[in-house]
Parts: structure tokens; sequence; C-alpha cells
């Protein structure tokens, strides 16, 4: 089997929360088109670094970067990137479902119009065949116009992650998405997220455990803002080589 | 008694004393409705609306005030509004840490609490001498403008505060700019908080006499304005003429005129209570 390229790379990664040494030199690579997992305890950094990887952190007051994040090998945090050109390449789901309090139509196509495209074919078939990616179409084709709010947690979130699709990134970054979820609604994103790795590059930060187990095929251990580990999956959690990563995911601590 | 026995007897004595306290407030405030309303319902009908002013009481109407009032209405909103939401976006969301944003907060707080009658002088300095506009509508709009300002200011900031971090996040995520989350999600979805202190700043600045007397608005006007550059009166005015004239008719009249203002300032309270409920029923987190 020949090895995929990298899509995502940190180069001696540091991030910082005005004094607070948040990231400590990062070094890690990511496949094209594979589930990446970043566990760790609360305060680990996983989640910092997951919204590095989009700047979203720019807004933050005192946050500043040092090192590279490569993305098909060219450096998201070089001064001739355009943060809102980077987002569309790598979008972003969250851990509490976010949906605009508008229509569900308005919802998904909202990244299409603020490019631009007025088009309403175009967003209407746009709309479709995102919705149809999340297995959502289904649902939802009846109540288009109706309030995204009006759906249950497991809807919205499959809508967020439709909304984020629907500009065509080619990776996804998720930060603890169904961490707000039911169990059932949970086995959902689960799945999608493992139909979704043939055509994305997907990162998925999670305290669960069995869902890192699950779902991903590289995990990334983080501890105290350093990336302690980082295997196989399969490789990390039946044979881990640091205690700590041992300790952490039999659950001694966390 | 013993302790317990007390702490009940004093929890008991503050319910009644906060009760006695909210009808003190109700009873004057009814005992004056009543009391207008006894006196100036008689003298509401079509002529008192359409007659302009007059020396004889039960010829004159409030024709020149109620128009001078809306004109003030709209001419300061134009001005006021839009001053004032961009102001309260410009703090809220980009000059939040800036020495200057810091200086402006600090000075807008202070705006909010200046006598009224200071925004008159002001007005009529600035306005009506330096600019020339006179004892205009224009001058009368501008001024009450400056007193809207920071009420609309204050209003915008809180109701964009209210708007949660995840939709922002949301917006910038699918590659929005600031202002293009601001615009297509922060500003529709705090909508109804900001309109509700327009429509309070309105409510204010309709029952305001003093700034306008001392930019020069006259107690008697022959004609409605037609532009905003003529001279006007509005509804305060109005009723303080009436008021410290010695004929009983006059009384009477400016309880009529009262009625009319005080319906207004209901109207705008209504508006603004209405658009705040539809809004909060629409926008839940």
């Amino acid at each position: 089997m020949s090895k995929k390229p990298y899509k995502l790379e940190a180069r001696n990664l540091n991030a910082y929360y005005g004094g607070f040494h948040a990231l400590k030199d990062i070094n890690i690579a990511m496949e094209e088109k594979a589930v990446t997992a970043f566990i760790g305890p609360s305060g680990c950094g996983k989640s910092t670094f997951l919204r590095t990887l989009n700047r979203m952190n720019d807004y933050i007051d005192g946050f500043r970067v040092e090192g590279d994040i490569l993305l098909d090998g060219r450096d998201i945090y070089n001064k001739d990137i355009r943060v809102d050109e980077l987002r569309k390449e790598v979008g972003m789901v969250f851990q509490k479902p976010n949906p605009f309090p508008k229509t569900v139509f308005e919802n998904v196509v909202y990244g299409l119009k603020i490019q631009g495209i007025k088009d309403k074919k175009v967003l209407a078939e746009a709309a479709e065949s995102s919705l149809r990616k999340t297995a959502l179409w289904e649902e939802v084709k009846d109540k288009m116009d109706k309030s995204a709010l009006a759906l249950s947690g497991g809807q919205q979130q499959r809508l967020c992650i439709a909304r984020a699709l629907a500009i065509s990134p080619s990776v996804v970054l998720m930060d603890e998405p169904t961490s707000a979820l039911d169990p059932i609604s949970t086995a959902k994103i689960e799945e999608l997220i493992y139909e979704l790795k043939n055509d994305y590059t997907i990162v998925i930060v999670t305290h669960n455990m069995q869902q890192a187990g699950r779902v991903s095929d590289q995990t990334a251990f983080f501890y105290m803002g350093e990336l302690v580990e980082y295997a196989k999956t399969k490789t990390m959690f039946t044979s881990p080589k640091h205690e700590r990563t041992q300790n952490y995911i039999t659950g001694r601590f966390g | 008694m013993t302790n317990s026995e007390l702490n009940r007897f004093k929890d008991k004595a503050f319910q009644g004393f906060g009760i006695f306290c909210t009808f003190i407030g109700l009873i004057v405030l009814a005992i004056f409705l009543i009391n207008i309303l006894i006196d100036g319902l008689g003298r509401i009908d079509w002529e008192f609306l359409n007659n302009l002013p007059s020396r004889r009481a039960h010829r004159a109407g409030i024709y020149t005030a109620w128009i001078g009032t809306l004109w003030i209405l709209v001419l300061s909103s134009v001005v006021a509004f839009p001053l004032g939401i961009a102001a309260g976006v410009y703090l809220e969301e980009y000059g939040k840490k800036s020495r200057i944003a810091n200086f402006l907060e600090v000075n807008i707080s202070n705006l909010a609490g200046v006598p009224s009658i200071i925004y008159g002088l002001l007005g009529l300095e600035i306005f009506g001498r330096v600019f020339g506009l006179g004892g205009s509508l224009l001058t009368g709009a501008l001024t009450l403008a400056l007193l809207m300002l920071p009420i609309i200011i204050v209003t915008t900031r809180e109701a964009i505060k209210a708007v949660p971090r995840s939709i922002r996040d949301a917006s910038f995520a699918l590659g929005a700019s600031k202002w293009q989350t601001i615009w297509f999600q922060v500003l529709p979805a705090s909508f109804g908080g900001i309109l509700t202190g327009v429509i309070l700043a309105l409510s204010r600045a309709v029952g305001e006499a003093a700034p306008l007397i001392v930019i020069g608005a006259l107690a008697y006007v022959p004609f409605a304005p037609t532009s905003p550059l003529d001279e006007f009166t509005v509804l305060p005015i109005q009723i303080f003429n009436w008021i410290s004239r010695p004929q009983a008719a006059f009384a009477t009249n400016a309880a009529a005129a009262i009625i009319i203002l005080l319906l207004i300032t209901f109207i705008l309270n209504g508006i603004a209570v209405y658009l705040r409920n539809k809004w909060q029923k629409k926008v839940k987190w």
C-alpha cells in the first residue's frame, strides 16, 4: 500500500495565551483522507491546537503562534494567506451545535452566500447535496424554510456539518462534536465521520476514548501542552509506548 | 421572641414595606392619570387636533405642536439611529481594548447623565449659531439626537453582547469576514434589543421641552412647519405654555395635550415591548 501524502503538518509549533505556554514544540503530520483524533485531559492543548489549524484563535487577545503549520505544504500563518480563504479550505464543527437562528436552508447556504453566490439553483443544489452527505436530507427536505433551532440536537449538529461541507473544504475540524448529544445521535455522527473520510481529511478532538478508537485512523495524545504520543489508533490503544498514554487510555487519570 | 420568630417577623415586615413602596408609585401615577383624563378628555376632538394655536382657549388646537413633534421624531431618528448603532458596534466589536475606546466609553456614560438643558445650550451654540440653523426644526432635531445617542449606544452594546460567541465562531469558521459576521449574524440577532433601545430613546426625546426652549423653539407658531429649516413648536412646549397662563380654559387644553403626548409615549413603548417579545421568541440560544 502506497503511503498517502500528508495533508496537514505542524513543525516546531508553539502557542501562547499571553504568558501561558499552551502548546510546546508540536511536530505532527496528518494524512490526507484519514481521521486523526486528538485525545488528552482537559486543558492539555488539544482544542487550542485544533483551532490553530484554521486560525480560529486569531481573534483572541494575546494569543500568538510560533513555528509552522503547513496545509498542502503551504504555511497557513504566512502573511500572504487570507484567513477567509483558509477557512473555506478548512471547515470546522463545534462542541455545541451552533446553527444560526435562521432557516435550515439559510444555514446550509450561508458559506456560499457570503462568497457572493446568489443563483438560487446553485444554492438549492448545494444545499441538497450537502444535506445528503450528512444523511439529513430526508429528514429536513420539507422543513427547509423552518427555523434550524426547531431541529433536534443531533439534527442540528449534522446541519452544522452539512453547512461546513457546503463550501467544499478539504479538511474538516471537529471539536468534540458529540459531547452535547445523546448516544443515538452520537452513533449517527460517528457513522458519518466514517463515510466522510472518503472525501475529506478529518481532525477530531474527543474526550471519549471509545470514540477515538472507533472513528480514527491515527491518534495523538496531548498532555500539558505537549504531544506525548502519536501513532496508529490500533497501535496506541493496544500497546502505547508511554506510561502516561497508557494511564490515560485505561482511565487512570483524565 | 425567639430568634427564628424575629427573623420571620423581619421578613414579613420587609415584604410589607416593599408592597407599600410599590403602591405609592402606582397610586401617584393613577391619581395623575385620572386627574388628567377628567380634566382633558372632554376637550379632545377632531378640531383640537386640527386647529392652529389661538389666544382664545376654546379655538386653540395642537395641530402645529403635534406636527412639530412628528418632524422632530423623524429627523432626530434619522440622525441618531445610524450614528448610535454604528458607534455601539464599533465599541463592542472593534475598539474593545484600545485606550481611545476606554476614553469614549467613560464619556458616553457621562453623557447619559448630563441634564437635558445643557444639551440645549450646546445645540443653541453649535447648531443654532455656529452652523447658523437658528431656532429651526433641524437645530431641535440635532440637539435631541445628541440626547438620544448615549441611550442608543448603550442598548446597542448590550444587545450585541448578548449574541453568543458560538454564532460568531460559526460564521468565522465558514470564511466570513468580521464585517459579514456583524452584518449577517450579529445585527439581525440583536435587532430586537437594539430596536427597544432606539424606541426608548425616542420616547424620552418626545417628552423633552427644556433643550428645545433653550434653542428657541416657540410656543406660538402660526403655521405647521413644511421643511426642516422652519420654526417649530412641539407638544411639551405647547403644554408648558398653556399651563403657565392664568385662564382655566388653557389648563384644560394643557390636560388634553398631555393626554395626546402620553398616548404617543405609550404607543412607542408598546411597540418596543411588542418587538422585544417578538424577537425574543424567534431567537433562542
